[in-house]
């Protein structure tokens, strides 16, 4: 049963989460905005079309947007989504769940590079560099945790229990780690405008500018997917009732949800994008929190675990 | 500013290429600032045609005859800001300039088109450096050009700029059929500059005709042209804002450029400005319940920008993006020829509104100057323009609460008369200069909009930037294309 309500939300909730990001955004801009399953119905679209290619391009651009997918696919399968245990799961799953994220980011830059786009090149590189500064927060964050709960996968790792200073000190150091790392995930603003048509500040759109019809449409439920997996880790993290009896969980985490949605939606509202090159202090950033994180669960252990 | 300057076109100049060569070089480099050059084809010789500013405002013609086959050693080789003039009057007229640096087609006028795509861009090599080659077709609908790219890594090292895509033959057209009857044609040279070429189209011919232009009749062209600034300031700023993906200031201002056209539409039937001068006078009505109406828009112009302009400048994610981004030196921008609110964001107190007469004598705008010269300058230079044009329209509109009818139509042009007129559109000055023949026709209309100089101010602003920051330079900068293009 639980099994099933964790792929029905997997595959659904993607798209409110981005509809409710873009809702959001809307509202601080004074506007209506797109209807909440908008992308659902962009995806929709886009796979009833016919992809285009390039004579440039190799067997390579075909099957990258899917590899892209399959790999989001896969971390979506380790991660608790709605106060729900994850569909699998098995030690030091984490690394796993990483290494996924990071195989699906490479067919995309290579896909990038196969175009032979100067656009596309410079995207891939901005992509690279930024993923390869992102890899230590994630670390430092689930390595955090890791010490915090002494559990081995990602279903025990979250909720980690705040018991005490030490402990807070660890989950809000990690979340606003994990936030930082949504955010480059995902292509978000402060990092990367989704919403621009610049192709020259662009660092994921510019990637997949020649990508349509159906490959385009799995690199966009991959994305949505990414988002969607990012904010799930924020809402297990900080859920406050993880054990509490059948329905709670699960109403609590949906609340959550939609308080990560609109916490995204309100900073890409108040919040101008970076300099590309401030982009690496940013990550930065989140990486010193990670490292605190990390340091805290020092401070906890001497008061006797 | 519609500063009229008579020359006797009938009686041919003098003074032969080299000497003028030299008058106007001395004059430069006595303090005078280059307004244009030109030259016509007469035969086997060129007119060449300089209009020179000094430092007290006053406008000064120097004519010579140079002949076709020899030319004369090029102007820009000792002052930068002749570049683009000189690059035209080769194209134009096939005259021979000696040791122009960046002898280049400006915009490949009359020749064939297929050549643009062979244009000889500079080129950068070595074995980290990359170059990006963006249009002529771009994202969004926007005109076309083509920008290349010399990088390294991603600063950029040079940026050059290849346009003409959107040439039409405005020049040759203007001299075709009645000239008094081109105005609409002269509203559509630069679509978001339609106020300021029409008045200065308008101020030429009633010069070459001797119409005097009732000063209530100055006042609306000074509301009208001030409503275009507004709206197009908005609409730049909002536009800015949207490149640095900051949602509140983006629909803010966009909001408020509503406001600004659907006034303009109000006054002339156009929410960019097209009918609401003619040669002679304005087209526009200006009733009681109108004035109500368009006094309520500017309260509300005037509440919101406060407000918004606060919020986006208070900002610090905005503004940090903008600063020391594509800065423009003052020195280089006055080396190379910048004009108008990209030079006073520059630090140059370059506005023909400050020196000329009518309206603008009667109540004085206060023209803005930053220093800085950076992204942040030029938007900062907008919204403070905003802010002073609605209290200068505040102020006109209770002085001249009563606009005149329609203008009779023109009489016929004085024969032998060359004429300039320089109006301060929204990016800067706009030159128009028109010559009769013995016989009152026209024989040469010369156009210039500010985006021909100040596109050189883009790329050399992009210098050692990054090419992420391109878009935002861009816009700061906000030129048009077929202004350029003619």
């Amino acid at each position: 049963m639980s099994l099933v309500g964790t792929l029905l939300a997997l595959l659904l909730l993607p798209f409110l989460l981005i509809g409710i990001v873009q809702r959001t955004r809307s509202w601080w801009a004074g506007r209506r905005g797109p209807g909440l399953w908008q992308s659902a119905f962009d995806v929709q679209r886009l796979l009833r079309k016919q992809s285009v290619y390039s004579t440039t391009t190799t067997p390579l651009f075909r099957i990258a947007p899917w590899v892209f997918l399959a790999s989001a696919v896969g971390s979506a399968l380790l991660t608790p989504v709605l106060g729900l245990p994850p569909v699998l799961s098995f030690p030091f799953d984490f690394v796993w769940f990483l290494y996924a994220f990071g195989l699906g980011r490479v067919a995309i830059m290579l896909a990038a590079l196969d175009t032979g786009s100067s656009f596309e090149g410079m995207g891939a590189a901005r992509e690279g560099l930024f993923a390869s500064l992102l890899e230590p927060v994630w670390f430092a964050a689930f390595g955090a945790l890791f010490c915090l709960t002494d559990a081995t996968s990602l279903a025990e790792l979250l909720p980690a229990p705040i018991t005490g200073l030490p402990a807070a000190t660890v989950v809000a150091a990690v979340a606003l780690a994990l936030l930082v790392a949504v955010q480059v995930e995902s292509a978000r603003v402060p990092v990367d405008d989704p919403a621009t048509h610049l192709e020259l500040t662009m660092i994921h759109e510019v990637q997949v500018l020649d990508h349509s019809g159906p490959d385009l449409a799995a690199i966009q439920i991959g994305s949505a997917l990414k988002l969607f997996i990012g904010a799930s880790l924020l809402v297990a993290l900080l859920h406050p009732c993880p054990a509490a009896p059948a329905p709670w969980p699960q109403l609590v985490a949906a609340g959550m949800l939609i308080g990560v949605a609109v916490l995204i939606g309100t900073i890409e509202s108040l919040v101008a994008r970076l300099q590309l090159r401030m982009v690496p202090w940013y990550i930065g950033a989140a990486l010193l929190l990670g490292t605190v994180g990390l340091l805290a669960t020092a401070w906890r252990g001497e008061g006797g675990r | 500013m519609t500063v009229v300057v008579r020359w006797p076109g009938s009686a041919l100049p003098p003074a032969t290429a080299e000497s003028w060569r030299a008058d106007v070089l001395a004059r430069l480099r006595g303090g005078a600032r280059l307004v244009t050059l030109f030259g016509r084809r007469l035969g086997d010789q060129v007119l060449l045609t300089a209009v020179l500013q000094h430092p007290d405002g006053a406008l000064h013609v120097a004519r010579a005859l140079a002949l076709a086959d020899t030319g004369y050693r090029a102007l820009t080789a000792e002052h930068a800001a002749a570049h683009c003039f000189e690059r035209e009057l080769v194209e134009q007229t096939g005259l021979p300039l000696t040791d122009h640096p960046w002898p280049k087609p400006l915009r490949y006028q009359d020749r064939d088109q297929a050549a643009m795509a062979d244009h000889p861009f500079w080129q950068l090599q070595g074995k980290e450096v990359h170059e990006v080659a963006v249009g002529p077709i771009h994202a969004g609908v926007i005109e076309p050009g083509s920008f290349r790219f010399s990088c390294l890594g991603e600063q950029v090292h040079h940026l050059e700029i290849q346009l003409g895509y959107q040439h039409r033959g405005v020049e040759a057209r203007l001299l075709a059929g009645d000239p008094r009857r081109h105005t609409p044609l002269v509203e559509t040279i630069a679509g978001d500059t339609s106020v300021a070429h029409a008045w200065a189209f308008g101020a030429a011919l009633e010069a070459l005709a001797d119409v005097a232009v009732p000063a209530a009749a100055v006042a609306a062209r000074g509301v009208a042209l001030e409503l275009e600034r507004i709206a197009m300031h908005l609409a730049g700023l909002s536009g800015l804002a949207t490149d640095i993906a900051f949602l509140q200031g983006a629909s803010s201002w966009g909001r408020l450029r509503t406001t600004a056209i659907n006034t303009s539409m109000r006054l002339c039937g156009s929410r960019f400005g097209r009918g609401a001068v003619r040669p002679g006078g304005v087209r526009m009505a200006l009733t009681a319940e109108l004035r109500a109406e368009v006094a309520a828009n500017l309260r509300l112009l005037q509440h919101d920008c406060a407000h918004v302009d606060d919020l986006f400048f208070g900002a610090r994610s905005a503004t940090h993006r903008l600063r020391g981004i594509g800065t423009l030196r003052p020195d280089v921008a006055a080396e190379i020829g910048v004009v108008g609110m990209a030079a006073r964001a520059s630090g140059l107190a370059l506005d023909a509104r400050t020196a000329a007469g009518g309206i603008w004598h009667e109540v004085p705008i206060a023209s803005v100057v930053h220093a800085d010269g950076d992204c942040l300058a030029r938007a900062r230079i907008r919204a403070d323009e905003i802010r002073a044009s609605l209290a200068w329209l505040s102020q006109v509109l209770e002085r001249h609460p009563e606009w005149p009818a329609p203008p009779p139509p023109l009489p016929s042009l004085a024969p032998g008369q060359f004429v300039v007129a320089i109006v301060e559109g929204w990016r800067g000055e706009v030159v128009h200069c028109l010559e009769t023949d013995e016989r009152g026709r026209l024989t040469h209309a010369k156009v210039q909009d500010p985006s021909l100089r100040n596109w050189l101010g883009l790329a050399v602003a992009m210098r050692g930037n990054e090419i992420s920051d391109f878009p935002i330079c861009n816009k700061s900068f906000d030129l048009s294309y077929c202004g350029h293009d003619l």
